[in-house]
C-alpha cells in the first residue's frame, strides 16, 4: 500500500470525515468532542471520576473508620496480610481486603479516606497557583514595562530552585503539616502559570478583535478582563490539569518525608512512610498506598494530555 | 555567540541574588530564638547577648543580609547545629553520592528513553508505540519513593540479586586515591577539600585506583536507586524524542532525502534524529531539577548518605544552617547547569542566539 493512501485511511479513521460534515462548533465544544475521541483522555476521566466518587462516598465505601484499631480482637494481629472471604480466606477471621496496618487499622478504609486528602491537595494548590499565577502573568503581559520586569524576575528566582527542594525548605521553615505543604506546593508552581499566561496574553493583545474593542473606547481593565484573559486561558487549563497530578505527587513526597499530613490522618504518602521499614515483612502496606497515588496521578496526567491534544489546533488540521 | 553568553550570564545574576534573598528570609521565618536553638534551652540572656553580637544578629536586616551574602560567596555556609561542624565540610562529604546517583540515573534515562522514543516514532500507531506510551504515562505517574521500595522488595527481598540499601557492603572501605598514591596533603586546606570531594565519588575513585572489587560493589549498590530515580526522566525523554522525531519526519527535507534514494535507516539517523534531538536537549536540562528533587526521596528510601538524606535529617532535627546551606548550593548549581544547557543549545541552534 502506498504511503499516501495509508495516511488518508488514518485520517478517515481519525474522524476527519465526520469533522468535515459536522456543523462548525465553538472552541470548547469542539475540544470536548475531540477529547471524547481520545482513549487516554477517556481513561483519565474515568479514573478521576472513580477517585472523586470514592472521596465523596468514603464513609459509605469504607467498611470501618480510618482511625479505628482492632488491637485485641480475636484472630487479629498487626500488619496482617489481606483477608478476602470470597477468595478463600477463613470465615472465622474478619475481612480486611487490603490487610491491617501497623496500628491494626483497616488499610482499605484508610486508603479510601486518603483519597480526600490527595484530591484536596490537588484542587486547592492548583486553584491557588492558577489564580495567583494567571493574575500575575496577565498583569505582566498586558502592562509590560517595569511591572513586567519585576514580576517575571521574581518568577525566575522561584524557578531557580528545584521546585521540590524549595517546597521542602518552605515547609521546614513554616513547620510540617498538610496546610503548609499545600501552601509550599502552590508557591513553587505559581511561575509556570504566570509564564504561560504572560506569553498567551502577549500574543492575544496584538490581535485585531482587541484593537477593535480598544477603538470602541473600552478601558484597559475591561479589555484585559473581557477580551484578553478569557481567550488566553486555554493553555492554562491543560497546565492546570497536569498540575493537579504534579501537586498530588509532590504532596505525597512531602508527607513521605514527614512534612505533610501528620498521623493518624489517613494520607497515602504518610501511610507509606510509616510502614516503609516493614517492606520485607508487610509489603502490602507499602504496595497499596503507592498504587493509589499512582492511579490518581495517572488519571490527571492522561486527562491533561488528552486535553492538550484536543485543544491544540495544530494537531487537528 | 560571545554576546549571547554574556547576556545569559548577566541574566543569571539577579536570579542568584534572589536565591540568596529567599534562603535568607526563610531562615528568619523559623519560629524560636536562634540562640536557644543553637546553644541549648539553658542559654542565659547574657550568653545570648554575646552570641547575637558575634553572629551579627543585632545588626539591622540589610546589614545581616550583606554579611550573609559575604559569607556564602566566601564559601562559609555556617556551622551545623547538630554536628558543630562547618556545613561546607558536610557538603563535601555528601554531595558526591548525590552526583553519582543523579549522573547514573540521567545516563540510564538517556540510554533507555531515546531508543524507546525512536522505536515508538518509527512504529507510529502500532502496538509497540501504544505499549511504550502506556509505559511512559505510568512512568511519569509513579511516586519515586514507592517505586524504590517496590524495587527493594522485588530485587533485594524476593530475588536477593542486589543489596537493598547503603553505598558499600559492610567491611568495604573506599581508600581515597591520594592516599593510594601517597600524595602528601595537609588537612584543612582548599587542596585537601578538593581532593576529598573528588575521592568521595567512590565509583570514580575505585576505578582510577584500580580497586575493582570496590567498584563492583559500589555499582551493585547504585543499580536499584538509579533505576528508581531514572523512571520519570526516562518516560519524559521517551515521549519527547517520539513527538519531536514524528514532527521532524514530516518535514520536506526528509521527503527530499527519501526521494534521492537514501536508505530509511540513514534518513532516520542522519536527517531525522539529528534535528529531533534539539528539544530533547532542553528537556534534559529541565530534568536536572527533577533529578535533584527525586534524589532526596530516593536516598531516603535506600539509606544512601547523600545530600538528600542529610537534608531530611536536618529537617527532622530542625538544623537550619544545613537546610539553608544545602539549598543555596543546590539551587546555585541548578542555575549554573541550566545556564550551560542554554548555552550549548544556542551553540547547536544558531537561531537562538540571533533572537
Amino acid at each position: 500500500m502506498s504511503r499516501l493512501s495509508r495516511k488518508a485511511e488514518e485520517l478517515v479513521s481519525d474522524g476527519l470525515e465526520d469533522r468535515i460534515l459536522e456543523e462548525p462548533t465553538g472552541l470548547w465544544r469542539g475540544a470536548w468532542k475531540r477529547l471524547l475521541r481520545r482513549k487516554g483522555g477517556i481513561v483519565g476521566m474515568i479514573i478521576i471520576g472513580i477517585m472523586v466518587l470514592t472521596a465523596i462516598f468514603a464513609d459509605v465505601i469504607a467498611p470501618y473508620s480510618p482511625t479505628e484499631d482492632f488491637i485485641g480482637e480475636p484472630n487479629v494481629t498487626r500488619r496482617d496480610g489481606p483477608c478476602i472471604h470470597f477468595l478463600g480466606c477463613d470465615e472465622s477471621r474478619p475481612q480486611f481486603i487490603m490487610g491491617l496496618d501497623g496500628n491494626a487499622r483497616d488499610e482499605f478504609s484508610r486508603i479510601v479516606h486518603g483519597s480526600r486528602a490527595s484530591l484536596l491537595v490537588g484542587m486547592v494548590t492548583v486553584t491557588v497557583a492558577f489564580s495567583v499565577g494567571s493574575i500575575l502573568g496577565a498583569v505582566a503581559g498586558f502592562w509590560g514595562g517595569w511591572l513586567d520586569n519585576v514580576i517575571m524576575r521574581i518568577m525566575d528566582v522561584i524557578l531557580g530552585f528545584p521546585s521540590f527542594l524549595l517546597a521542602i525548605a518552605i515547609v521546614a521553615a513554616l513547620g510540617p503539616g498538610l496546610t503548609n505543604a499545600m501552601f509550599a506546593i502552590a508557591i513553587v508552581s505559581i511561575p509556570s502559570y504566570a509564564r504561560v499566561m504572560r506569553a498567551s496574553v502577549l500574543s492575544i493583545k496584538e490581535m485585531d478583535f482587541v484593537a477593535a474593542s480598544r477603538a470602541l473606547g473600552a478601558s484597559k481593565i475591561r479589555l484585559l478582563v473581557t477580551r484578553v484573559v478569557p481567550n488566553a486561558l486555554t493553555p492554562l487549563v491543560v497546565i492546570g490539569t497536569l498540575g493537579v497530578a504534579g501537586a498530588i505527587l509532590d504532596a505525597a513526597g512531602l508527607s513521605f518525608l514527614g512534612l505533610g499530613a501528620q498521623p493518624p490522618d489517613p494520607e497515602w504518602g504518610s501511610m507509606l512512610a510509616s510502614e516503609r521499614n516493614q517492606v520485607f515483612s508487610a509489603p502490602h502496606l507499602v504496595f497499596f498506598p503507592g498504587l493509589a497515588i499512582m492511579f490518581t496521578v495517572l488519571g490527571f496526567n492522561l486527562l491533561g494530555d488528552g486535553m492538550r491534544d484536543a485543544l491544540d489546533p495544530a494537531l487537528n488540521e | 555567540m560571545v554576546q549571547y553568553v554574556a547576556r545569559r550570564l548577566l541574566y543569571a545574576i539577579p536570579v542568584l541574588i534572589g536565591i540568596l534573598l529567599v534562603t535568607f528570609i526563610l531562615a528568619r521565618l523559623i519560629p524560636g530564638d536562634p540562640c536557644k536553638s543553637i546553644l541549648g534551652e539553658k542559654a542565659t540572656p547574657a550568653v545570648c547577648e554575646v552570641f547575637a553580637e558575634n553572629k551579627g544578629l543585632n545588626e539591622p536586616m540589610p546589614v545581616q543580609l550583606a554579611l550573609y551574602a559575604q559569607d556564602v560567596i566566601q564559601g562559609d555556609l555556617g556551622d551545623s547545629i547538630r554536628f558543630s561542624r562547618p556545613v561546607a565540610q558536610i557538603l563535601v562529604e555528601r554531595l558526591p553520592m548525590t552526583i553519582e546517583l543523579s549522573t547514573a540515573a540521567l545516563f540510564l534515562a538517556l540510554l533507555v528513553g531515546i531508543p524507546l522514543g525512536i522505536i515508538s516514532a518509527m512504529k507510529h500507531n502500532t502496538s509497540v508505540d501504544v505499549g511504550t506510551m502506556v509505559f511512559a504515562n505510568v512512568g511519569v505517574s509513579m511516586p519515586v519513593f514507592w517505586l524504590g521500595l517496590m524495587l527493594i522488595y522485588l530485587f533485594a527481598a524476593l530475588l536477593g540479586w542486589l543489596p537493598p540499601s547503603g553505598r558499600l557492603s559492610a567491611g568495604f572501605v573506599s581508600v581515597p586515591f591520594y592516599e593510594v598514591w601517597n600524595w602528601s596533603v595537609t588537612e584543612d586546606t582548599f587542596r585537601f577539600t578538593l581532593l576529598e570531594f573528588i575521592s568521595n565519588h567512590f565509583i570514580f575513585n575505585s576505578i582510577i585506583t584500580g580497586d575493582w572489587e570496590i567498584a563492583r560493589d559500589a555499582i551493585r549498590h547504585l543499580v536499584l536507586p538509579a533505576i528508581a530515580l531514572s523512571t520519570i526522566p526516562t518516560a519524559i525523554i521517551a515521549r519527547m524524542t517520539r513527538s519531536s522525531l514524528l514532527d521532524v519526519m514530516g518535514r520536506d527535507y526528509i521527503r527530499t532525502a527519501r526521494a534521492k534514494g537514501a536508505p530509511e535507516r540513514s534518513v532516520v539517523i542522519r536527517h531525522g534524529l539529528r534535528n529531533a534531538m534539539l528539544p530533547v536537549v532542553t528537556i534534559i536540562g529541565l530534568q536536572l531539577g527533577a533529578l535533584l528533587s527525586g534524589a532526596v526521596l530516593t536516598e531516603t528510601v535506600f539509606s544512601l548518605a547523600g545530600v538528600g538524606t542529610m537534608l531530611f535529617e536536618a529537617i527532622t532535627a530542625r538544623d537550619f544552617p544545613i537546610i539553608q546551606g544545602f539549598v543555596v548550593v543546590i539551587a546555585t548549581g541548578y542555575v549554573l547547569v541550566n545556564l550551560l544547557v542554554d548555552i550549548s543549545y544556542a551553540y547547536l541552534d544558531p537561531r537562538i542566539r540571533l533572537e
